[in-house]
This record gives C-alpha cells, sequence and structure tokens, in this order.
C-alpha cells in the first residue's frame, strides 16, 4: 500500500514537482536567511575573535564590543592590581579611514596593541613578521585590506608598501588572516602608541584594557574580581552562550535587541514558512482532491482509515523530505560560494538545518492532517455516486 | 456469526437481505429510499436489480456491500452478519470478500493497469510483486494480457472496464458488486463487457449482483429483481433460451 501511495505520488508529476518546489524554496530561504543572520552576527563579534585576549575589560556602560567608551589610562594599571591578573594591557579599537592614492576614502577597523609583549596580536601571520610591528610607523594588516587598500582596484597591497591613516603613513610589514567584520572594513594593527597618532585626538583613548587570569583562576573568577574591584565591566572571551559574561554573547543580543536585523531576517524566514505552508499544503490538499475519488475507491474495497492516512502521511512526508534535501543542497551551493567570496557572511550552525527540518516536517504534517480530515468525510458509499 | 449452519443454505444464499428500511435526511425533508425490502441473491447466479432511476438501487446495492448502513432489517453476506458488525470489521469483510465494479471505471489514472488490478491484494497485504503477477493473469483472463503496463487513459472505456472486472475478481472474492457497469459504454463495448461476466465473473461459489437499467444486457442475468419506489416488486428467473423481454 505505501508502494502504491508513492506510485501514486510520483505519477502525478506536476503536483509531485510543485509540492518540492514550494518545499525546496521554504528550507532554501529558511535555512538560508537563518545562516547569512548567524554569519553577520558572527561578524558583529569578529574583533572579538581577531584580537585574542581571554579577558576584557571595558568602560561599565559598554555592552558591545563595537561600542566604544573610553577608559582613563589608568585603568590598565587597576586591572593589573587585581590578584587573580596575570598581566593586562592596553587595546586600541577604533574605526578610522585610510586616504588611497587615487583620493578616496576606506574605513578600517584599527587595532592598537601592546609593542612589548604584542598581547592582542593577529592569530595567523601569512606573510612577514610579527615583531617588525615595534619598528617605526609600521602596521600589519589582513588579507581583506591586501585587496582593499590597494592603490589601483584590482591590484593587491603589499608588504613594503605605504599608505595613509589620517595623513599619517603607515608601512605594511605584514599580512595576516582575520575574520570579516560588521562594519566592513579590514583589520589593521599597529602598536597602541602609534594608534593614538593615527587618531584624532581626544581626551581619553583607551578602548579596552585586556588581560588574563593568573594559574589556578578561572576566567569567570578574574572576570567578577575585576568588577568588584575596579568597577569597570569586564567579560571573558570564549564561544557563544558560553557564560553569563561572554562578551560575544552580550555583542549579539546586543545587536538582536538594538537594531532591525533580526526582523528583517525572521521576516524572510517567515515568509519561507509561509511559502511553504501555503504552496505545499494547497498543493497536497488539490492532490487529494483530484484523488479523492480514488480513494474513496480503496476504502470502498476495504482500505482502512489507518491505511489511507498511512498513505497520506507517506506522501507527504516523502516530499517533506526530498524538498528539504534540495533545499539543504542549494544552501550548501550558496554557502561553498558565500565562504569563496567571503562576502555575504554565512554561518550554519547544526541548529539551522534542524530548525528547517522541524518546519519541513510541521509543514508535512500540517499538509497530511488536511488530506486525512477529507478523506475521513469522504464515506465509501459516495463513490457509486458519479 | 451465523444463525442457521445448513450447508446447502451456506451454499445457496450468498446475500440475503431482509426487512430493510433506509431514509435520509432529518424532519421535513426526511425520504424514505427503501421501505422494507427482503431479498436473496445465490452463489453462482448473475442477479441483475433493475428500475426506474431514482427508485434506490445504488442505495441497496451500497447496503449490501456493507458500505452503507441500513436504518432497520438484517444483511447477510455469506451467513456473516454485517449490520451486526463494527464498521472496521466490515471493512475487513470487504476487503477479502466483495470485488467492485463501478459506472465510472475508478481506476487510478497515475498508475499502470497491473498496479491498478492488483490493488484489491496490495490491501489485504499481498506483497507488491506477487500481487502484481496475478494481476497480470487476470488481465490476461480479460483480453488485456499485454497492455498491463498501460495506464488506465490510454486505453478505451471498454477496456478500462475490462480491467476493473479484472481488479474486481484478482483476490477472488465470493460476491462482486456493479453499479450500472455498462452505462458508459457503447453497445459493442457493453455486449463484450458482459460477455466477460458471463465467462470469467460467474463461478460457482460467487454471486454477481449488477444494478443497471440498460435493458441490452438483461439477457445476461440468471435472475431479475425489478424495484420501484424502494420495494421490490418482482423477482423472475430469466429462460436463457427465449430471446430477451423488455421490462418497463
Ligand atoms: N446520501 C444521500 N443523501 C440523501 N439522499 C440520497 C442519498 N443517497 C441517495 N439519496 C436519494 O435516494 C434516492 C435513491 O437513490 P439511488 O439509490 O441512487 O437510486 P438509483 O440508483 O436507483 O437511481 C434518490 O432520491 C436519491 O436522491
Ligand atoms: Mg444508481
Amino acid at each position: 500500500m505505501l508502494g502504491l501511495a508513492l506510485k501514486m505520488l510520483f505519477g502525478d508529476t506536476a503536483k509531485y514537482l510543485m509540492l518540492i518546489l514550494g518545499l525546496f524554496f521554504a528550507t532554501f530561504l529558511i535555512a538560508q536567511q537563518s545562516s547569512v543572520f548567524c554569519g553577520l552576527m558572527m561578524w558583529t563579534t569578529a574583533t572579538l575573535t581577531n584580537v585574542p585576549a581571554p579577558i576584557w575589560v571595558v568602560d561599565e556602560k559598554v555592552e558591545q564590543v563595537n561600542e566604544t567608551n573610553p577608559l582613563r589610562d589608568t585603568d590598565v594599571a587597576r586591572v593589573r592590581s587585581v590578584d587573580s591578573v596575570e598581566w593586562a594591557m592596553p587595546l586600541y579599537s577604533g574605526i578610522q579611514r585610510v586616504r588611497l592614492q587615487s583620493g578616496s576614502f576606506k574605513i578600517i577597523q584599527l587595532i592598537g596593541i601592546d609593542p612589548t609583549t604584542l598581547a592582542g596580536a593577529p592569530v595567523k601571520m601569512i606573510e612577514g613578521r610579527l615583531e617588525d610591528l615595534r619598528l617605526p610607523n609600521t602596521v600589519i594588516i589582513d588579507d581583506l585590506a591586501v585587496k582593499r587598500l590597494a592603490k589601483v582596484r584590482g591590484q593587491t597591497i603589499k608588504v613594503g608598501d605605504v599608505f595613509e591613516i589620517n595623513d599619517i603613513e603607515a608601512r605594511v610589514v605584514g599580512i595576516c588572516e582575520a575574520m570579516n567584520s560588521f562594519t566592513g572594513g579590514p583589520y589593521v594593527w599597529t602598536t597602541y602608541e602609534r594608534a593614538l597618532q593615527y587618531t584624532p585626538a581626544s581626551r581619553k583613548m583607551l578602548s579596552a584594557v585586556i588581560a588574563a587570569p593568573r594559574a589556578g583562576f578561572t576566567e569567570e573568577q578574574v572576570v567578577e574580581d575585576i568588577r568588584r574591584t575596579t568597577g569597570l565591566k569586564a567579560f571573558v572571551n570564549k564561544s557563544f552562550n558560553s557564560s553569563p559574561h561572554d562578551f560575544g554573547t552580550s555583542t549579539i543580543w546586543w545587536y538582536v535587541k538594538n537594531t532591525g536585523i533580526p526582523i528583517s531576517f525572521g521576516t524572510t524566514v517567515i515568509v519561507g514558512f509561509i511559502v511553504g505552508v501555503a504552496i505545499s499544503c494547497q498543493t497536497f490538499y488539490a492532490f487529494v482532491l483530484e484523488n479523492i475519488k480514488h480513494l474513496g475507491a480503496l476504502k470502498a474495497m476495504g482500505a482502512s482509515n489507518g491505511k489511507l492516512c498511512l498513505m497520506l502521511i507517506v506522501q507527504a512526508f516523502t516530499v517533506g523530505i526530498v524538498g528539504f534535501g534540495l533545499g539543504l543542497a542549494g544552501t550548501t551551493l550558496f554557502a561553498m560560494g558565500a565562504l569563496k567570496n567571503e562576502q555575504p557572511p554565512f554561518y550554519m550552525s547544526w541548529h539551522i538545518p534542524v530548525f528547517a527540518l522541524a518546519v519541513i516536517l510541521f509543514i508535512c504534517s500540517l499538509a497530511a492532517l488536511l488530506g486525512i480530515w477529507r478523506v475521513s468525510r469522504f464515506e465509501p458509499a459516495m463513490v457509486f455516486r458519479g | 456469526m451465523t444463525s442457521n449452519p445448513d450447508p446447502v443454505h451456506l451454499a445457496n444464499h450468498a446475500v440475503r437481505l431482509s426487512g430493510i428500511v433506509k431514509s435520509f435526511g432529518d424532519g421535513n425533508s426526511r425520504l424514505t429510499v427503501l421501505k422494507g425490502i427482503d431479498l436473496d441473491a445465490r452463489s453462482g447466479e448473475i442477479m441483475m436489480l433493475v428500475g426506474p432511476s431514482g427508485c434506490g438501487k445504488t442505495t441497496l446495492l451500497s447496503i449490501m456491500a456493507g458500505t452503507l448502513h441500513a436504518d432497520q432489517g438484517g444483511v447477510e453476506v455469506f451467513g456473516t452478519r454485517l449490520d451486526k458488525m463494527k464498521s472496521a470489521h466490515v471493512t475487513k469483510f470487504r476487503a477479502q470478500n466483495i470485488g467492485f465494479i463501478f459506472q465510472s471505471f475508478n481506476l487510478i489514472p497515475t498508475i499502470n493497469c497491473a498496479e491498478n488490478v492488483s490493488v484489491p491484494l496490495l490491501i489485504q497485504g499481498t506483497p507488491a510483486r506477487k500481487a502484481e503477477a496475478r494481476a497480470k493473469e487476470l488481465l490476461a483472463a480479460v483480453g488485456l494480457g499485454d497492455r498491463w503496463h498501460h495506464r488506465p487513459t490510454q486505453l478505451s472505456g471498454g477496456q478500462q472496464q475490462r480491467v476493473a472486472i479484472a481488479r474486481a475478481l484478482v483476490h477472488e472474492p465470493r460476491l462482486i458488486i456493479c453499479d450500472e457497469p455498462t452505462a458508459s459504454l457503447d453497445a459493442k463495448n457493453g455486449t463484450m463487457v458482459m460477455e466477460l461476466f458471463d465467462t470469467v465473473a460467474k463461478a460457482p461459489g460467487r454471486a454477481v449482483i449488477i444494478v443497471t437499467h440498460d435493458n441490452r444486457i438483461f439477457s445476461h442475468a440468471d435472475r431479475i429483481a425489478q424495484m420501484d419506489d424502494g420495494q421490490i416488486v418482482e423477482v423472475h428467473d430469466v429462460d436463457k433460451s427465449r430471446p430477451p423481454e423488455l421490462h418497463h
């Protein structure tokens, strides 16, 4: 009987393809949009990935890493004086403008780190030496900057090349790997002192203090200690939702709560859901209506309601699984393109396909229920009536 | 389940209806369609149920088939009281004992003829491959052995009804129920279908009941039950040696 159900389904090619198409689009829209959303949220925390420090200390009012509310210079020493702190270094982080030779301006994310310890330096160098950052007027740029800050579009910038940040010379001594930032600007590292020179002067310039716990103390303990003794806000820098004091988590929630981003992506996901429900339920119902005479005949011939229900469930879930599979394959193709171009942001955690599958199965259940409802209303005696 | 274990009785009486009453609707619009019907159908016979349109033939047929419940009266099919059974059991009984033939064939258009014919076996849980092999035998028996892989829509009306006959017989039911099997067919195809009833469907131990108002086929009946306005007005044997006479 289940084989018969599948034959009936595949036999109606037009409706079968329509069902697959509807569920394909639903899966694709849901999975792709959710992944781009998550990718974008990851980008908001790019600085935390690119500047690897276990603990970040910022001003009391700061809620997310892209917001700067400078600290006093003396705050570095205050953090250092906390017992459980192994080391603490100043950090500058800010958006600055680079003037290209063509005269146009590009935005960069400028990072200033302590020159002695190089705490907060890029994790992976592609070219050049990290230590050369100690030479005068030097910077290390990321792989995005290589293209973005080129003199002429289409060319690249190399180690030894020079550009200007706010009219001050910057010589490239290294190229590193870095995660794309939310603002789209490439990352440029320099020393803390030089970062202040590149930046128009203001009263307070210390964006954050980065620190590490002393052996025997957990990061959470140190964060508590810093909060208690300095009154500053301290965060751990782990992964999303790993701790109530995680800076990345706090950053992502800030964007979720304070921007329209979740709404615009959420809308597309809901559209995907509605498209799926509309096309699939309506097509499946049409499929059942078209077959109602035959399903009724099966009922008259002695097929139980249970068997007919099972047939409808098998049909609905077969198109569901096929549509979901194709939708996920489509999303994967999209992801391959996105990862190759590093645009748009894309991050698919395992939750996303599971969520999409749940939605698709929900849609299929709805469609099957609709069909079951229709078939159960069909009396077998009705088969004799035209 | 059997009220009378007499083997002769069982062999002869395939269907026994007694005092069947059936109404539709409520209150003022209530319409009594069957007004106390007693009727027997015997094994090894083709019985036709004839009468003007709207007199209740299809309703009576549905009650015999167990697809419709009578308001009153007894329905006994091969010794089993359908009116006393739970509907799930009636459904199972139908699957095992009754073959159906409809006026509009009711073949599934998206699957081929062999698959269509195998449906009653699939309903009983026979594996698909075995069911299809048996279906092909039946298709051969109705003269469509070489057309098993065609879809119903690729066949003429007469051929489709032959496929439907094969489907009605594939699980070797003891009762065949047909509602106007020739009404959608021209004279030539109607005759061909009725000849199949004589040669393939009719068998010892099996009863065939055909509702029809097609007087061209009356001669194929062993007995004719004449209905009018919800009642059986006459039941008579057909003398096959004489040319068919018309019933008004
Ligand atoms: N489900 C139903 N609801 C209401 N009236 C019905 C129903 N089925 C049949 N009838 C009525 O019962 C009468 C007999 O119908 P039917 O048995 O189909 O007659 P026949 O097959 O002899 O033409 C008709 O008047 C028909 O309108
Ligand atoms: Mg009728």
